[in-house]
């Protein structure tokens, strides 16, 4: 493992985190969402932060940018400790976030107008932005006239007429077509190399490890739950970057693996039955198995598409074959891990005897697996076994909001219990009833 | 087509109280009792200025129908002028709320109960007071009529905005923030536009239920003292007082003349307008449309406008500076945030203890305690009255509301009909009830709930068309595909369909029924007074006799029983309606 804060630029260090904790409210007090960051952004680098959904990078960057308050640790700026939001950052959003009754021009010069820039040479710069970030035309345009690609544009502009030290852009592309997107990426980097770039440094938030490797100086992998930083690549390839080049897939691939693996003592034998040790094992809880954004529909067709490949394919073809990005592939990944349904292997995702059988089997045989599955999911069981236990076979889900807010910030509680409602229902085991907000035994 | 979106805009705000009704705590009622006080101050100054005032000129009311133009015309001039008010208030309450932490657990909580204080109640403190302030003169008066008209619409707008505040986009905070916009370019450029639609369509609706204070408000007796202001309320009420019908008539024109062509010239240009600030990246699909906005955009005027306003607004944003930027530190030490909230709230609670206490003395010289009684057992007559008016109109309007919202051809041409219903001043038409009432020898114990109905109604017949047309069509297509007919499709379809819409009806026609009371209990045609048992009646005849306490208490009274419904009843509906029966 590269050590994190290693870097190919010698640049001036132009932000820094040191120790840098974020933490929500829990029921017994502050749950980390990111854990001991440090990280140094230097002149003339381009940062790539990377990880799953939800493993807390959209939360760095804002902590950086001094748009939230750290919990523990520093963030600075050229030094200096923030104190409110940061001085020489500016941000790129997913969703642009462009003033809709402004019209491009005027949301280009919002940020000179705030500096008390006089009318004119705000006009001036607004124009030269915009002529450079390739809008020229569209100054009097509203945002709702134009398309994704030329509204991102306008999110650039926005930013980089105030010529801030540091652009920070929380997954630029995503909203955009793939065409779109590749096209935008290319340009920006075509930009920066040519020196008329007005920022200093980039850090750049995404889930595409592709788009990763094709724009940043060094990849930064966070991990998830607590978000940590699990490693560091350079990337010393020339612009621009060939994708076909072999140490270009060589990085790829290394980075699939930092991405999807995980800690060598959770790594089973291929082939065994069910994949995990039996249930009433201490280590299977609610708290280390959280259970994925993953629908039953979304597992279960994966699994049949598996079948399709022989029941073991590549996980980064497989995404690519789907048209998927990695971040969409793998919640369901861990679905079907934690189901015992599948196994990741040396970058290959294959199928256990459980999973082919789950996908082969027609409705009922499936519901059937399914439910055998799911009853070895400690969220799952634990809500099953709780209402066999009560009198009435009814319970509020308060009472597991309760229970899972000592490992979860209320975000993820409520996305814990929104997959388990999912798949214990799927499994016959409960029913839940949103309107008294109850789980209730299967029949009551 | 303005009808789910009307919905929507009243619904943001009900749906919030709902929420934050379900935590009764300490503030709540540190509030009320604060609101209380405050109304007792109001009280005791009015009341100790009133003893010196005589009206200097007598204000007669012509009935000539030659003079009803310009009479319609200072009627409009207070209704727009209480709109003004209301729209500046709303903005620096709501903004206040929304922006300190401290006095929004105060603020927002005493909207809450301002909300439910019967405005009529209160006219006559107000016309007291506001004489005294302007002495001599008709100021006062005009001033009283305008705040009457100001308490019907500023709650209902503040809300809204409010709303809209706390809701901002994450993002839309962030640009702010890290553009490090001054505070005056988040309030100008990012706050105000996406709150706009939301504030100009409360604001079109509470002006619509403005219409009803400005009646009741332009002619009024308290003391014994007869006010009276030039206006197309005070002609009826001459007209009434003449017994002349046909003149009453000329005034029941005007009004309706005067509803429809505000809402021509002034609401609908702006509703149209005001689509630009959606927050929407695409085009929309239904547009409002203005013919009048249509032409104005065609003229030259609005280029000329923006000329002329540009540099006022120009050196206003450089003066706003001084309010700094918009950054919040990411460091609060806790003994300093901890030490204010404490001085925070000791000032905050002995204040109100010691107005507490000064009211229970004030009580005890006056009347005892025991002055609550009587209003509390009338409260139950006008309670029942209120239950009566929603059971009819529901089992009346909701099957005609769903007609009509199924139908595009009904609901486009019961539209603009059912707006002018809602907006017209029922108070209006009381004389003619009474006429018949007279006519008749029907009790106003019983058609008092008729009068109090003339208004309330319209709110469930509107809110029940908006939600029947927020029914997909093609769920409709469906069940008519299964062959689900009659109760069933109610059951399945149409009640969980147009429930949330008609909960917020509902709490607007219950609280429309209960300030109605006040002007329906008792009513007069041609020197002939009848009068209901409640506690309506129970404050007019306080008012009319300049009897403080018990109007206070009268008045403290109804609130709570708007209160306790809303609690008991609304809420519960509301989060039914948002739980189990909300679509998509
Ligand atoms: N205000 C909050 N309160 C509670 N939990 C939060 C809050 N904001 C974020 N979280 C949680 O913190 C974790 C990290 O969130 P964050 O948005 O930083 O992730 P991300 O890596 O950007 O994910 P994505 O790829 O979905 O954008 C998530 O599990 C989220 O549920
Ligand atoms: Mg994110």
């Amino acid at each position: 493992m590269a050590a994190p804060t290693t870097t190919t630029a010698g640049g001036e260090i132009l932000l820094s985190a040191r120790g840098v904790t974020k933490s929500y409210a829990g029921a017994d007090g502050e749950l980390p969402v990111l854990a001991g960051i440090d990280l140094d952004v230097r002149d003339g680098e381009v940062v790539a932060l990377l990880g799953k959904s939800g493993c807390g990078k959209s939360t760095l960057l804002r902590c950086l940018a001094g748009l939230i308050p750290v919990s523990s640790g520093t963030v600075s700026y050229r030094d200096k400790p923030l104190t409110g939001t940061n001085p020489g950052t500016a941000m790129v959003f997913q969703t642009f976030a462009l003033l809709p009754w402004l019209t491009v021009r005027q949301n280009v010069e919002l940020g000179l107008a705030a500096r008390g820039v006089p009318p004119r040479e705000r006009a001036e710069a607004a124009l030269k932005a915009i002529d450079l970030i390739g809008l020229d035309g569209f100054e009097s345009a509203f945002p709702k006239e134009l398309s994704g690609g030329m509204r991102q544009r306008v999110g650039f502009a926005r930013a980089l007429v105030v010529e801030p030290d540091v652009l920070m852009m929380d997954e630029p592309f995503s909203a955009l077509d793939v065409l779109t997107a590749e096209n935008l990426r290319g340009e920006l980097m075509e930009l920066w190399e040519s020196g008329q770039f007005p920022t200093r440094a980039i850090v750049l938030v995404t889930h595409n490890i592709e788009e990763a490797v094709l724009m940043a100086d060094r990849v930064v992998v966070l991990g998830t739950h607590p978000g940590t930083l699990r490693a560091a690549f350079p990337v010393p390839l020339e612009r621009p970057r060939d994708r076909n080049a072999a140490a270009f897939q060589e990085l790829i691939d290394t980075l699939y693996q930092t991405m999807t693996g995980r800690p060598k003592d959770t790594l089973r034998p291929p082939g065994r039955g069910p994949a995990y040790p039996e249930a009433g094992d201490t280590r299977r809880t609610i708290a280390t198995v959280p259970l994925p954004r993953a629908s039953v529909d979304g597992l279960s067709g994966l699994a049949e598409i598996l079948v399709q490949h022989d029941g073991r394919s590549d996980l980064a073809d497989l995404a690519d074959d789907l048209g998927l990005e990695i971040d969409d592939l793998l919640p369901l990944v861990d679905a079907l891990e934690a189901l015992g349904m599948a196994l990741v292997e040396d970058n290959d995702l294959l199928l256990t005897p459980r999973g082919l059988g789950f996908a082969n089997a027609d409705v009922q045989q499936s519901k059937k697996i399914f439910a055998e599955a799911a009853w070895e999911v400690p969220l799952v069981r634990l809500i099953a076994t709780s209402l066999r236990r009560s009198a009435d076979g009814v319970l509020r889900d308060g009472f597991f909001r309760d229970l899972l807010a000592h490992h979860y910030t209320s975000e993820q509680v409520a996305q814990q219990l929104e997959t388990a409602t999912d798949w214990g229902r799927y499994a016959e085991l409960y029913e839940y009833d949103a309107g008294p907000r109850v789980f209730a035994r299967a029949g009551v | 087509m303005s009808w789910p979106r009307s919905a929507a805009g009243r619904g943001a705000r009900p749906v919030r109280a709902a929420d934050r009704l379900t935590r009764l705590n300490w503030v709540d009622l540190v509030v009320a009792a604060a609101v209380l006080v405050g109304l007792y101050v109001v009280l005791r100054v009015g009341r100790g200025t009133a003893v010196s005032f005589t009206p200097s000129r007598t204000v007669t009311v012509s009935t000539d129908p030659a003079n009803l133009p310009y009479y319609a015309a200072r009627s409009l001039l207070r209704m727009f002028a209480a709109l003004a008010a209301s729209t500046v208030f709303s903005l620096l309450y709501a903004y206040t709320a929304a922006h300190s932490r401290r006095l929004q657990r105060i603020l927002i909580p005493a909207l809450d109960i301002l909300q439910s204080v019967p405005v009529l109640g209160f006219l006559t403190v107000a016309v007291t007071g506001f004489v005294a302030l302007f002495p001599g003169s008709l100021l006062g008066l005009e001033c009283a009529a305008i705040f009457a008209i100001f308490t019907s619409q500023a709650w209902n707008m503040t809300f809204g905005f409010y709303q809209s505040l706390i809701t901002l986009p994450r993002e839309l905070d962030e640009v702010s923030r890290s553009l490090r916009c001054t505070r005056w370019m988040r309030f100008w450029r990012i706050e105000l536009p996406s709150g706009a639609i939301g504030l100009v369509w409360n604001g079109m609706m509470s002006f619509g239920g403005g219409w009803f204070f400005l009646v009741a408000s332009e002619q009024i007796s308290v003391s014994h003292h007869k006010y009276a202001l030039p206006g197309v309320g005070s002609y009826a009420g001459s007209a009434i007082a003449e017994g002349d019908l046909g003149k009453v008539g000329w005034a029941v024109l005007t009004m309706t003349v005067m509803v429809v062509a505000v809402n021509f010239l002034f609401w609908r240009p702006l509703t149209a307008w005001v689509e630009r600030f959606k927050n929407e990246q695409a085009e929309a699909t239904e547009v409002q449309r203005s013919v009048v906005l249509d032409l104005l955009r065609r003229s030259y005027w609005p280029r000329l406008l923006g000329r002329v306003l540009a540099p006022p607004a120009r050196a206003l944003a450089r003066a706003c500076r001084v309010f700094g930027v918009d950054d919040r530190p990411l460091a609060v030490r806790p003994v300093r945030r901890r030490a204010g909230d404490l001085a925070f709230g000791t000032v905050a609670t002995s204040l109100v203890c010691w107005g507490l206490v000064d009211l229970g003395r004030y009580f005890r010289q006056r009347t005892g305690l025991g002055v609550f009684g009587e209003p509390l057992l009338l409260g139950l007559a006008t309670l029942a009255r209120v239950l009566i008016v929603l059971a009819v109109a529901t089992l009346v309007w909701v099957p005609i509301g769903v007609r009509i919202g199924f139908s595009p051809r009904l609901s486009r041409l019961a539209q603009p009909l059912v707006q002018i219903l809602a907006s017209f001043p029922a108070n209006f038409l009381f004389p003619l009830a009474t006429w018949f009432f007279l006519r008749t020898g029907l009790s106003l114990n019983i058609g008092g709930i008729l009068l109090m109905a003339l208004g309330a109604q319209w709110y469930i017949l509107f809110n029940t068309i908006a939600g029947a047309m927020a029914i997909p069509t093609d769920l409709r297509e469906a069940m008519d595909d299964l062959g689900v007919r009659g109760w069933q499709r109610w059951r399945r379809l149409i009640i969980p369909g147009i429930f949330p819409a008609y909960v917020t009806g509902g709490i607007t026609a219950s609280g429309g029924a209960w300030n109605a009371s006040i002007v329906s209990e008792v009513v007069t045609f041609g020197g002939t007074a009848l009068t209901a048992t409640g506690l309506g009646a129970y404050i007019a005849h306080a008012t009319a006799d300049g009897d403080y306490p018990h109007l206070l208490a009268g008045v403290a009274v109804m609130s709570l029983y708007v209160v306790a419904l809303n609690r008991l009843l609304w809420r519960r509906l509301y989060r039914l309606a948002e739980t189990r029966y909300s679509m998509g």
